[in-house]
């Protein structure tokens, strides 16, 4: 076991039911300080619970653990003091500037020196020139900048963001990942969730969950290289009639496109080269055998978990 | 044209799924009509009877008797008691505990059986002229009557006219009867109430709306933090609208203010914060701006017709009166009218301050209860 001032967020057991529907079962999770972590699962799998039960925004039914140092159930108030938390959705006001939100936020804080530090956090963004527009005139991706800037205002030492990339151009996201890794360098641990697999390779640990439950944890290589899975691409011009041929096939445990590329999963090779042999012949189309990429492995993750409610 | 009759099928069944599901609008559709027609056909009554009358005697006989037997089967008046000097008179008027006060004195029976057409005082509290007046114009005719049947044998003589005795009619407060004097400081009142309950409970749940909520919450900002923060600006647009109130209902309809103004402030205050912990409830429980809406319409509508702003109250029956004692606005009604037209002092009011007060305990106690610091 890791020491209390080495782990960020150490949780067991962490349960939500909403209603008859468990949103989140008995998950377990130990997360070492100044590291990146993706959150990763399909829509509904419990991580936006997970986090908001971190973070202090929703009393956990069972379970019990601590982050950063502080008890999860009756501490959420030092929690919510020292760590900064992205909504899934744009959650500050709209209706005030870009200053006056950040303000906003260094009051409620408490933050000594808070002009200075709006202006200092103003220029860092580079909307000092537009800090007197509404914050909901803004375009996505400044909202996202926005709401990074503004949670990180309190110096907090933990970042819990929730899906901070959905809706934001590739460029913007990449702009917005360098961030974090900046942050992080400067020693804040972060915990971000997240739909896009790129963004899952940049994370130090990716934790995945599927309709509740903790599937698996580790680095993305760990993970592809655990799931004991073997994969065949097919690509050309006939791919397209191969799909249903080889769906639900003996050996074949998950058929995918990527692109134009047909992806054929499973996890005994012999019956896969087999199905392959003799189902896989098309005009034009040619196979090769390739590490799994993560997506194939969740897929194959999402398909063991018994599909969604 | 049987596919136009296909499209709007379509839509007809969507409009009836989602009104169905929108629990608190389709509440609205059954309870509003079955609100309005209780309130209307039961509660309200323009022509209200058994109003609080007091006897202020100095002198006693059959002839007296007789009076009062005959003001109590009007069943316009319902004789509550005496009073022992015209101070006591006063007060019970003021404090609202007595309609009218009937001043019969001394040396009447004497005055009367002589046929010298004694005189017969009658205080009504005039200050809202629409539930006085109806009493007030049928009193000479039941004082006649009632009379009459004292005057027999060696008295027959006196039932001629003019009428054995003169009956004279104080309409204090109100002498003309106008009717804005009650009506002005009463749309204090309401307008408090429409406004401050609409404008916290949407404010609040704007915010849920918006998502704001959830970043408020996560930041370390207490319950009681949030609803103090939020509740004290309204207060203050609560105190502009009366100042806005209070000088048009002088200057511009010019109802007079013959009590004292912190009385008055002090029953603002309490009236105002009675409303914003009504809206701050509501924000709790609504999920929309919408629903926050009706609820607001929902709690202003009985407040208004039962509280005695647009109907005399004392015209109500016993369990509409009851229903009406729990509204803030029925109090807050009595305090401005009180003061404003009676010149009404603390200790008058003071029955109509505690009922607010407890509202306010029990409307800020559920709202702590109902908000919550997580988005549980």
């Amino acid at each position: 076991m890791p020491q209390a001032q080495d782990t960020a967020i150490d949780v067991r057991g962490l349960t939500k039911r909403f209603g008859d529907r468990v949103a989140v079962d008995h998950v377990d999770i130990t997360m070492p300080r100044g590291q990146v972590w993706g959150f990763l699962g399909p829509n509904g799998s419990g991580k936006t619970t997970t986090i908001r039960m971190l973070c202090g925004l929703l009393r956990a039914d069972e379970g019990s653990g601590t982050c950063l140092g502080y008890d999860i159930i009756r501490q959420s108030r030092q929690i919510k003091r020292d760590v900064g938390y992205m909504t899934q959705k744009f959650s500050y006001w709209e209706d005030l500037t870009i200053r006056e939100n950040l303000e906003f936020v260094a009051n409620l804080y408490g933050i000594p020196k808070r002009k200075t530090v709006v202006d200092r956090t103003l220029e860092d963004l580079g909307l000092t020139s537009r800090q007197k527009q509404l914050a909901g005139t803004l375009s996505g991706g400044w909202k996202q900048r926005l709401a990074l800037a503004a949670c990180t205002l309190h110096s907090p030492k933990m970042l819990m963001l929730d899906e901070p990339t959905a809706g934001v151009d590739p460029q913007a996201r990449r702009d917005f990942w360098d961030q974090i890794h900046r942050l992080s360098s400067q020693g804040l641990t972060v915990l971000v969730s997240t739909h896009y697999m790129d963004e899952a390779e940049r994370c130090d640990q990716i934790v995945y969950i599927a309709y509740g439950k903790l599937m698996t944890q580790g680095r993305v290589d760990d993970i592809i290289t655990q799931s004991g899975l073997y994969t065949f691409i097919a690509e050309g011009a006939g791919v397209r009639d191969l799909m249903e041929r080889l769906r639900g096939k003996p050996g074949a445990e998950h058929v995918a496109y990527f692109g134009n590329a047909l992806h054929v999963s499973g996890s005994d090779l012999s019956a896969l080269q087999s199905l392959i042999a003799a189902e896989g012949r098309a005009p034009g189309v040619a196979w090769r055998q390739e590490r799994p990429n993560l997506e194939d492995v969740f897929i194959h993750l999402m398909g063991k978990s018994g599909g969604g409610q | 044209m049987f596919s136009a009759l296909r499209r709007i099928g379509a839509i007809l069944l969507k409009e009836f799924i989602q009104m169905r599901r929108d629990r608190l609008t389709f509440g609205m559709m059954i309870l509003v009509p079955v609100i309005q027609l209780t309130l209307f056909g039961f509660a309200i009554n323009s022509d209200p009877r058994h109003l609080p009358t007091l006897l202020y005697l100095e002198d006693d006989s059959t002839v007296v008797r007789s009076l009062t037997a005959g003001l109590q089967t009007s069943s316009y008046f319902d004789i509550k008691g005496r009073v022992f000097s015209a101070a006591e008179a006063t007060e019970k008027l003021q404090s609202g505990d007595a309609a009218f006060v009937v001043t019969v004195p001394a040396g009447f029976t004497r005055a009367f059986l002589r046929g010298d057409r004694p005189q017969i005082l009658i205080e009504a509290d005039a200050s809202d002229p629409s539930a006085a007046s109806n009493a007030v114009g049928m009193i000479s005719q039941i004082a006649q009557s009632a009379l009459k049947q004292d005057l027999k044998g060696p008295w027959a003589g006196l039932q001629q006219t003019p009428p054995p005795v003169d009956i004279v009619i104080h309409r204090m407060y109100n002498p003309e009867g106008i009717s804005q004097y009650n009506i002005v400081p009463g749309l204090l009142g309401v307008i408090l109430t429409m406004t401050m309950i609409m404008i916290t409970s949407i404010a609040m749940t704007r915010e849920t709306e918006r998502g704001n909520m959830e970043n408020l919450l996560a930041m370390p900002a207490r319950p009681w933090e949030v609803m103090v923060g939020k509740i004290v600006p309204y207060v203050g647009v609560g105190l502009i609208q009366t100042a806005i109130v209070l000088v048009a209902a002088v200057w511009l309809f010019q109802v007079p203010f013959v009590g004292d103004p912190w009385l008055l402030a002090l029953g603002v205050g309490l009236f105002i914060i009675a409303n914003l912990a009504v809206g701050f409830t509501f924000s709790t429980i609504a999920r929309s701006q919408m629903q926050a809406m009706q609820m607001t319409f929902f709690f202003f509508l009985p407040s208004m017709l039962l509280s005695g702003f647009m109907f005399p109250f004392r015209g109500m029956p016993d369990w509409a009166q009851m229903i009406g004692q729990i509204f803030p606005l029925t109090h807050f009604l009595r305090i401005v009218r009180g003061v404003m037209l009676k010149g009404a002092d603390w200790q008058a009011m003071w029955p109509n301050i505690w009922p607010i007060l407890i509202f306010i305990v029990v409307a800020a106690a559920v709202a702590m209860l109902r908000y919550r610091s997580t988005l549980d």
